[in-house]
């Protein structure tokens, strides 16, 4: 095997701007997820997996990274994440299906950077659950650098979050928080059957909505010149539903709204791609698996609200035996930097294998957000998107070293540690050059604001 | 008449035309001294003149400054020329122009003409929005947006969806609410800013904006240079976005502001092919309704967007591309970000560059220091006018709610000692604004036909120690109100023995 360092040495020196390169993972434990686990390499050619396997070819050129006594897996996908938008709620209605978490994607977030440097390469960013129908949503690469655009995942079909139980009835509620204001501010609906009520009325307005569009455009294919029905952002989102052209994510807790909405699906004839939470699912799985809804669940979470006083920490793999498509997800940023362990825990509750319990949070969360072809598994032709870990990744004591995305490597321990005395410095430049010009008497601001 | 105090302390106005202004005689500026009447006679004219105005009021006066230097910016440098102004125009620039016989004359040696400063974005001429100076979406991040009765109107019914067109005033027009007495217009007057972009700023659809001479005095008709000018937008929900219930109602995001304006955008489409269709053939056609709100947004020119941040600079200019709608972005927070220019480039928009650069707030915790990003941005803010000049991104620079000529004249010297070529920062305040707002054919420089607006300065305009001499708006003299003794911007240790 030939090999050449100059590569890596130059990207190193170079510093940030990540470019794709040819690489070669060599002699690490390689958890493939979809073909087994064996010590070997991973070459990485073009942004995709060129080849895995215990014997690879490495091309002339290529950067090896060497994983002697570390494992290499791909790269995590979270499928419930609030994280790089800067709006999670817009609460003000019921149905806010027009509002689109794309429209605010913060790509300077910092905790893209956290989840990334947590092995985290691809999320699922969520509208909240203050609404029965919510906002759309999307998904995201942690592409960290690139502009907003840049960390969409191409070719993902976009979602709707839809919720249920507590947090969409919170609003409606006079005694749900609101105090004083609760006169004014409350919104329909203040009850769980409210919630439904508000989800089966937008269906019926989508409908009678698709129909005037489908009305028109069969009018535009006789060659008539009509003029189009109004377009509207509410319903748009719902009309794709029902088209099958976005999938439906749905904030849930207690077994009875999961058959509510499961019902008001078959209903209206669409499909929850994924169930959120879904904490008593164990109850319904195999409901569940029958409607081919995924489910997105935490790890051993319970207990912290009203809603989720049967949860147990067997969810997962309860659901996962009963045919149900299970993952494991963060909905929160901390969290979300050691989903690897939040996977290992299903082993513990429920016996699962270390690659069951790994597909969990890479490959079950791509099959639910349809990019299970690009991503979530080592494969040959899939994107590059891996993950290098010091230990067994399924520890709390693994820590990730390398994280490449689309083969550019976007994390590399070594180098975050080196830098971060540089970046001390320059903050501490700033403050004190802050600290320098206050000192001095009438340094110039702007009115409104007292210099310190 | 309130000149009369200005008459017998010896100081000039000038622009016999309008019957508000009076005639003057001896002007005495920069050490020079023009005497017109003899002495004895001053008091007898003057009186006779305050009860004969009418008489006056179409009178064909000229006034020259002389032996000036003349930064036109549209131009060179006249090192020592001449300005004629007549009839509220510049008749005249340069140097060897003959002053014409009737003209008043000023002696300018010492003393240097600017066009007259351009804020290009305010809210000075409409009194009531003065509290919310600061543009819900600018810089100032003014926690409470202006409450106007539409406002209110709108609180008590809460907006439940883009159909109920929220916050929006969109066919309100800046030109029909300025009023000569707004208490901000002598003051501003002060910094050399003659002219402003008068926008409606309240909600998320202010209204049209207007150019606006600053006269005092005067009826609002006169002032309005022109209108409309674009359509001011702001991108603040009305709180409440949070998981609890609707606050103000719809939108209380910034995705649901942007989901509302794309919506009032295919709005408008179907709109305007409903009442084409209707115009075309009534008959056996339900009639559409009016929408005031479509109207006015339909009326606009160009639509002022807000961007401080490079990820807002982005999401904005992408938004604009999306309503294929004619764009001026304003904030500007962190031009000084290289990509800002490039973006601004490549979709060709210009940026209106807030003066008020961020500071750390007083009393904030000494071992909080914020993030590397916020640190960041108050160390280089100010140099962001420099990074535009030098990448030859198009800007103009705005007040953002800063009154007091000292504290505007600082700010921009703040650009200047950040890398701001001082003519630069002129044209950022002159010629650019007017190209922006379609303009620069009648303002925005010294040339022959342009409106007379000009400001006299002793000293290089935005020295620390330069004074204004004299403020002309539309050929009409004014000076810079007396500082005020304890003011806000004021320099420390003023007074004393």
């Amino acid at each position: 095997m030939r090999i050449q360092c100059m590569a890596l040495i130059t990207c190193l020196l170079a510093g940030a701007p990540v470019y794709a390169q040819t690489y070669v993972i060599r002699n690490g434990t390689i958890m493939t997820v979809a073909k087994g686990t064996f010590v070997g390499s991973v070459v990485v050619k073009d942004g995709k997996i060129l080849e895995a396997g215990p014997n690879v070819t490495a091309p002339v050129g290529a950067t090896v990274i060497d994983a002697t006594g570390a494992f290499v897996t791909p790269g995590i996908i979270d499928c419930h994440s609030h994280i790089a938008i800067e709006n999670v709620n817009e609460g003000s209605v019921a149905v806010s299906s027009m509002v689109d978490v794309r429209d605010v994607i913060n790509p300077e977030d910092i905790a893209i950077y956290r989840a990334m440097a947590g092995g985290v390469t691809t999320a699922n960013i969520l509208h909240g659950s203050a609404n029965p129908i919510g906002g759309q949503t999307l998904v995201l690469k942690m592409r960290w650098g690139a502009d907003a655009h840049g960390l969409i995942f191409e070719g993902a079909v976009p979602g709707i979050k839809f919720a249920l139980g507590e947090n969409p009835k919170r609003a409606g509620n006079p005694a749900g928080g609101l105090g004083a204001n609760a006169a004014t501010t409350a919104r329909y609906p203040a009850t769980r059957m409210g919630v439904e009520d508000v989800i089966r009325e937008a269906f019926n307005d989508a409908k009678a909505y698709k129909s005037d569009w489908d009305a028109y455009d069969a009018a535009v294919a006789k060659g008539e010149h009509p003029i189009p029905p109004r377009k509207d952002l509410r319903l748009e989102p719902l009309k794709e539903v029902l088209e099958g052209k976005r999938y439906v994510h749905v904030h849930s807790y207690l077994a009875d709204e999961i058959l509510m909405i499961l019902r008001i699906a078959d209903d209206y004839g669409f499909k929850v791609r994924t169930l959120q939470h879904v904490l008593e699912g164990y109850k319904v799985a195999k409901e569940i698996a029958d409607h081919d809804a995924g489910a997105s669940t935490f790890s051993d979470w319970y207990d912290y609200k009203e809603e989720v006083r049967d949860a147990i920490p067997y969810n997962a793999a309860i659901m996962q035996k009963k045919g149900v498509v299970v993952s494991l997800n963060s909905d929160d940023p901390e969290l979300m930097r050691h989903l690897n362990s939040e996977a290992g825990k299903a082993m513990k509750y429920g016996g699962l294998t270390a690659d069951e319990a790994l597909a969990m949070v890479t490959l079950n969360p791509a099959k639910q957000l349809g990019i299970d072809k690009q991503v979530g598994s080592i494969e040959t032709g899939k994107d590059a998107d891996l993950v290098v870990y010091d230990k067994f990744p399924l520890s709390d004591y693994a820590r990730v070293q390398k994280v490449l995305i689309d083969g550019k490597l976007y994390f590399d321990r070594d180098k975050e540690i080196a830098g971060q005395e540089a970046k001390t410095a320059e903050m501490m430049k700033l403050i004190e050059k802050e600290k320098a010009a206050a000192a001095r008497p009438a340094a110039g601001g702007g009115r409104g604001q007292v210099n310190p | 008449m309130v000149r009369s105090a200005s008459l017998s302390a010896g100081s000039a106005i000038l622009g016999p035309w309008p019957s508000h202004s009076i005639l003057l005689f001896r002007i005495d500026l920069g050490g020079g001294v023009v005497d017109w009447f003899p002495t004895l006679m001053r008091q007898t004219v003057a009186a006779l003149l305050l009860t004969s105005l009418g008489a006056f009021a179409d009178d064909p006066g000229a006034m020259a400054i002389r032996n000036a230097r003349i930064v036109t910016v549209s131009g060179p440098v006249i090192a020592k020329g001449t300005v004629v102004i007549r009839k509220g125009l510049i008749e005249a620039v340069g140097d060897g122009i003959t002053v014409p016989p009737d003209a008043w004359i000023v002696e300018g040696d010492g003393l240097t003409v600017y066009p007259g400063l351009i804020d290009s974005l305010t809210t000075v001429g409409i009194p009531s929005l003065a509290t919310a100076a600061a543009p819900a979406g600018g810089r100032g991040a003014a926690a409470t947006p202006a409450v106007t009765p539409t406002d209110t109107a709108a609180a008590v019914t809460r907006s439940m969806g883009p159909e109920d067109r929220p916050r929006t005033t969109s066919w309100a027009l800046a030109a029909d609410e300025i009023v000569a007495t707004d208490r901000r217009i002598a003051t501003v007057r002060g910094a050399g800013i003659t002219t402003t972009a008068t926008f409606p700023m309240r909600g998320i659809f202010g209204g049209q904006g207007a150019i606006v001479d600053l006269l005092s005095d005067e009826k609002p008709a006169k002032m309005v240079v022109a209108s409309p000018i674009g359509q001011y937008a702001a991108m603040t929900g009305g709180g409440r976005g949070g998981g609890g219930g609707g606050g103000a109602g719809f939108p209380g995001t910034t995705m649901g502001v942007i989901s509302y304006i794309r919506q009032i955008y295919l709005d408008l489409d179907h709109y305007q092919a409903v009442k084409a269709a209707y115009a075309r053939d009534p008959r056996g056609m339900p009639r559409p309704e009016y929408d005031r709100a479509l109207e006015g947004i339909a009326a606009s020119k160009r639509l002022l967007l807000p961007a401080n941040r490079l990820v807002e600079v982005d999401r904005m200019l992408r938004f604009a591309a999306e309503l294929k709608q004619n764009t001026v972005l304003y904030g500007g927070l962190e031009a000084y970000r290289p990509e800002v220019a490039e973006l601004l480039k490549k979709y060709n928009t210009p940026l209106l560059v807030s003066l008020k650069f961020p500071v750390r707030v007083a009393d904030s915790d000494p071992d909080e220091p914020g993030t590397l990003r916020a640190l960041e941005q108050r160390d280089k803010a100010p140099s962001a006018p420099a990074a535009l000049e030098k990448a030859g991104a198009k800007f103009a620079l705005y007040s953002d709610g800063i009154e007091q000529p000292r504290d505007f004249q600082r700010a921009v010297k703040k650009a200047i000692d950040a890398g701001l070529s001082k003519e630069a920062a002129l044209r950022a305040l002159t010629l650019s604004p007017a190209e922006i707002y379609g303009v620069a054919d009648r303002t925005g420089s010294i040339e022959k036909g342009k409106i007379a607006n000009l400001v006299v300065t002793k000293g290089d305009l935005f020295d620390d120690a330069t004074t204004v001499q004299m403020i002309i708006v539309d050929g009409r003299k004014y000076e810079p109100e007396p500082v005020p003794a304890t003011g806000a911007g004021g320099r420390g240790g003023r007074g004393g023995n």
